[in-house]
Order: C-alpha cells, then structure tokens, then sequence
C-alpha cells in the first residue's frame, strides 16, 4: 500500500504541475501585453506600465511563473484587477456557495441513482427497467442549464415554491441558504443521475451473473438479501469512479447553473473576470478548479485500492 | 441484419435537425434576422408556427438557423478529435509499451483530469469568444478519447495471426497500422463519434449559453436560451422550443449511437 501510495502521490504531483504550467502558458500567449489587453484600447501608456509593474509582468516567464505558482502554494492569489481585493478572499466567500452546491447535487444525485439502478437491475426487462432506461436515456440528453429554467418556470414563477435565483448567505441561516440551493442543485444533479443510474444498472447486472451469487441463492438467501448484501456492494466499484468523475461534470456546472439561479459563486466571479477582463482572478479560479478534480480523482483512486486488494498489487 | 429499433428512432429524430440545418441554407419560413416589433412574443400561431421572441423574429427559422450552428462546430470538434487522436492511438498501440506509448498515455489522462468545461471557458475568455474557438475549444477533448478507443481497440488486434502474417510478409509498422489494425476498428470509431458528437452539441450550447459560443448574429440554441431568460415568465416558449432542439438531436444521436453499438460492435453482439 504505502508504495502505492507513493507512486500515486507523483502522478498527483506531476498532474498538477502540468496542469498549472498548461494554464499560464494559455493566460501568457495572448497576442500583446496582459496589461493593455485588461486595460483596453484607450488607456494611457502610463497606466499600462503601472499595472505591468503591479502584475508582476516585468520578469522572465520562468520567473513569473514561479512566482504565481509560489503565490498560490502560500494562499497568495494575487489581486484582483477590478475589485482591488486579494483574488483569494473573494475565492473564499464564493467557494461556500459553489462547494455546497456541488456536494448536495452529488448527494442528491448518488440517491435517486443508486436505488433506481438497482431496481431496474432487479427487474431486468420489465416495465420497471424499461422506465428507467427510458427516462435516463432522456435526462442524458436534457442540458442541466435548460433543466435549471424549465425548474424556474414551474417551482418558482407558477407554483412560487422556491425564489427564482439568488442566494440569502450562510449568515441568514442554514435551511434558507438550502433552500436557495435546492433548484439548482436538483438541475444539476438528475442529468448526472441518469448517467449514474445506468452505470449502477450495468454494474449490479454483472455482479448478478458471477458464481457466487448463485451461491448465495444456493445457499437460501432471497433474492432481496442476495442483491443487497452481494451484488450491491461489489458493484460499487465501478460505480465509485463515475462518482469521482461526477464530482468534476459537477463542478463545472455548477458553474454555469450558477448564472441562471444569480448565485454569487465560483461560476459568476470566472465570468465576471471574463467580461472585466481580470485575467488574475479568472487564473486562479481556473487553477483551483483544476486542482479540486485532480484532488478528488486521486482520492478516489485511493478509496478503490482500499476497497479493491487486487488493485494495489498490480502496481 | 435487423435494424434495431433504437438506430431507427434517433437516426429518425437527429435527422429532422439535420434536415432542418441543410434545408435553412435555401429556405427558412421567414428570415431569421427580420425584426418586426408589433409582433414581437407571440405565441405559436399559423404564421410563425413556433412564435417570435423580443424582436419578432421568427422562432422556426431560428432553430433552423440554429441547428447548422451546433451541427457545425460538434462536427468539427469530433474531425479534430478523429484527425488528431486516431493516429497518437494507432501510434501507442504499435508501438506498445515504448517511451512514446507511455507519454501518449499519460498526456491522454491528464486531459481527462481537467474538467472540460472549465478549460473550455479558459480558452474562450482568453482567446475570444467565438465558434471557431468553441470549436477548438470542445475538439481538444475529443483528442484523447479517440486516442484511447483507437489504442484499446488496436492493441488486442496486434497479437492476432493475421498481423503476425503481415510482419512476415515485410510489412511495417505503420503499414499494418493503416491496411489491418484501421479497417478493422472502423466500426468502433463511429460509434464513439456518435457519442462525441451528441456530446459536442451539449458542449456548444452550454459554451454559447455562456456567450462563450457563435457570437450574435449568428443564432444558435444555447444563445436563445440564454436570451429567453430574462422572459421566461412573460413568454415560456421562448425557452421551451430552443430547449426542446437541443434535447431531441442529442436525444437521436445518442439512440443512434446506441443502436449502431448494437450491429457494429462484436463484442456487444455475442452478449446478445
């Protein structure tokens, strides 16, 4: 295990250092200079150097990215062009909407997927399945922003159930900032159980057809018993990698359904740095991104060697 | 052989929206960029049989419009990822197990690492939005898949007698690469275009959703969404009708995908 361990704590390492030198490279070759494309066409070549001084523009590029690379490892962001704030504080309040809202889609999701999988696992070709199939072949299709606006218009604006965007804070309460996230976070969370739901079906299926199912049948468990006890469990593990996966379709969008419930996360501040051109905050909220899917893809792949032995003697 | 109903049903549903897109190159109901506010959000009547938005113009011809947009740029997008993947996995699985294979690999994983979107929106901001970028944007992503359905297909190929036969006869790597292992995972490459395509159509709506897309005036579904939001409780069909083209060509790819699964992929046939 511990060799395991190593190994995969290179790869994080590697991926992550690859990841950030792809972003600045990508942040860095906009045609001209950083300074005048943030500034815009009128401004005076003396604030444009002002601001090349202020952005740390003056080194080499190995310089500047060690610098934000060594910045962003001490919690130093850098500062936002446009709010005149360090990037990391307006990071931090918006990662406590964007953060929750990815974990309770993700809740919600693994809820309604797991169960409906293995139900329709279950009753393989019965009408049950066939709903299942059915209605997740449809949700794969639905894009969760549409979904998101189609929710607005019933639960918000007909049936006035829920407000049709933004976000109370924290500060508020627990339950009214759930609440607000509640419409978001069912959008994104159903296309992702119709994916989740599938691959639960397709795993239980599997599992259903190994010999020491037959077994337990054998030995006078009833089917019930066979499927939770037996099938459910291993066919979790293919299911946990879907999951690790979801964490990241998640993530990202939320990052998009944030714009259409007006919620002051992640999503609103990378595309407020777009349209103001602060190329500082749309980088590193761009790396911390990455970072957080590189994170949970390596936790993943620790949690499977844990569940699977035959995993951590392959390598 | 029999056509399964799947392959039917969606080549039936995306090709409406194909249709629609080739068609609007010579016809559209009425143009698509005629404003005419006294009749702006109506709803579905006999001359605009899907309504008209803000600015009256029509919803139909819209759509139609609409559909080349997303059709172009998830066509792209998979020729990038079947131009540029099919060879690196051709290459690793040639090649297996070499430095070139391994640095193949990884760099694929590691694409898969980044969530697409996010990169995808770097990419735009950066670079400006538009749908050549979208393009670009959504066509890196489909690199690594189809390097790594080529390799896996390829692989099991190369330990078969008639590759074998082929290395004797004097043929090279690159040869048998091209003549045996390509014709014989053919198959398996359209199904995944399928896939990629479908999800490509996603991917650009979401990206123009964004404004991240095909710039004004240029229609396409996402931006009509988008656009639709702010009237969503005047004028529901504004984001109903976009909304629904969006579903049913991903919906009739993804059938298709399934169904031509079914009669193309051995291994899912024996299952059978």
């Amino acid at each position: 295990m511990a060799r395991y361990l190593v190994t995969r704590l290179l790869s994080l390492a590697l991926s992550l250092i690859v990841a950030s030198v792809a972003i600045f490279l990508v942040i860095e070759v906009i045609p001209g200079d950083p300074a005048a494309f943030m500034l815009g066409l009128n401004a005076e070549p003396e604030t444009v150097a002002a601001l090349r001084e202020e952005l740390g523009l003056t080194g080499s590029l190995p310089e500047r990215y060690l610098s934000w690379i060594g910045g962003m490892l001490t919690g130093d962001f850098g500062t936002s062009y446009t709010y005149r704030v360090p990037v990391a504080e307006l990071v931090a309040a918006r990662l406590w909407v964007s953060l929750p809202l990815t974990l309770y889609a993700m809740v919600l999701s693994t809820l309604i997927a797991l169960p409906v999988g293995m139900i329709a696992a279950s009753r393989r070709g019965r009408p049950a399945d066939l709903a299942v199939m059915g209605t997740t072949q449809l949700g794969i299709a639905v894009p969760n922003f549409w979904f998101a606006m189609l929710l607005v218009l019933i639960f918000a604006i007909n049936l006035r159930w829920f407000s049709a965007g933004g976000f109370p804070g924290w500060e508020t309460g627990f339950w009214p900032s759930m609440k607000a996230l509640t419409l978001p976070a069912i959008a994104l969370a159903l296309p992702q159980a119709s994916i989740l739901a599938r691959v639960m079906r397709s795993s239980v299926l599997e599992t259903l057809g190994q010999d020491y199912i037959r077994t337990a049948r054998a030995k006078g468990l009833t089917r019930r018993q066979t499927v939770i006890r037996h099938a459910f469990r291993n066919a979790m593990i293919p299911v946990m990698t879907i999951l690790g996966l979801q964490f990241s379709f998640l993530l990202a969008g939320a990052i998009i359904i944030e714009n259409v419930f007006f919620l002051p996360g992640l999503g609103r501040l990378i595309f407020q740095g777009i349209t103001q051109r602060d190329l500082v905050v749309v980088e590193s909220v761009v790396m911390l991104l990455v970072f957080a899917v590189i994170l949970v893809t390596f936790l993943v792949d620790l949690a499977y060697a844990a569940i699977d032995p035959r995993l951590r003697r392959q390598s | 052989m029999k056509w399964p109903l799947s392959l039917l049903l969606g080549l039936a549903l995306s090709g409406v929206f194909v249709a629609a897109a080739l068609i609007s190159f010579l016809w559209t109901p009425h143009d698509h960029e005629a404003l005419n506010i006294a009749a702006r959000m109506t709803t579905p009547n006999a001359t605009h049989l899907l309504g008209t938005d803000h600015f009256g113009r029509d919803i139909l011809s819209m759509i139609m419009v609409g559909a080349r947009t997303s059709i172009a740029v998830a066509i792209v997008a998979v020729g990038i990822g079947i131009v540029a993947g099919v060879p690196l996995g051709l290459f690793a699985a040639a090649n297996r197990g070499s430095l070139l294979d391994e640095i193949i690999m990884r760099g694929n994983d590691l694409i898969f690492a980044f969530p697409s979107l996010v990169i995808a929106i770097l990419i735009t901001a950066v670079f400006g939005p538009s749908a050549v970028n979208a393009i670009i944007a959504i066509g890196i992503f489909n690199i690594p898949v189809f390097a790594r359905v080529a390799r896996g297909a390829a692989l099991p190929l190369w330990t078969l007698d008639y590759v074998l036969a082929a290395r004797v006869a004097g043929k090279g790597r690159l040869r048998i690469s091209v003549e045996h292992i390509l014709t014989n995972i053919v198959n398996l490459l359209i199904v995944q275009g399928t896939i990629q395509f479908s999800l490509g159509i996603l991917a650009e709506a979401a990206l123009s959703y964004v404004s991240l897309g095909a710039q004004p005036p240029t229609p396409s579904w996402g931006r009509m969404l988008a656009d639709s939001q702010t009237m969503i409780s005047l004028a529901p069909h504004l984001a109903i009708f976009p909304g629904l083209a969006i579903v049913f060509t991903v919906l009739g790819l993804n059938l298709v995908g399934d169904g031509l699964r079914d009669i193309l992929d051995p291994r899912v046939r024996r299952a059978r």
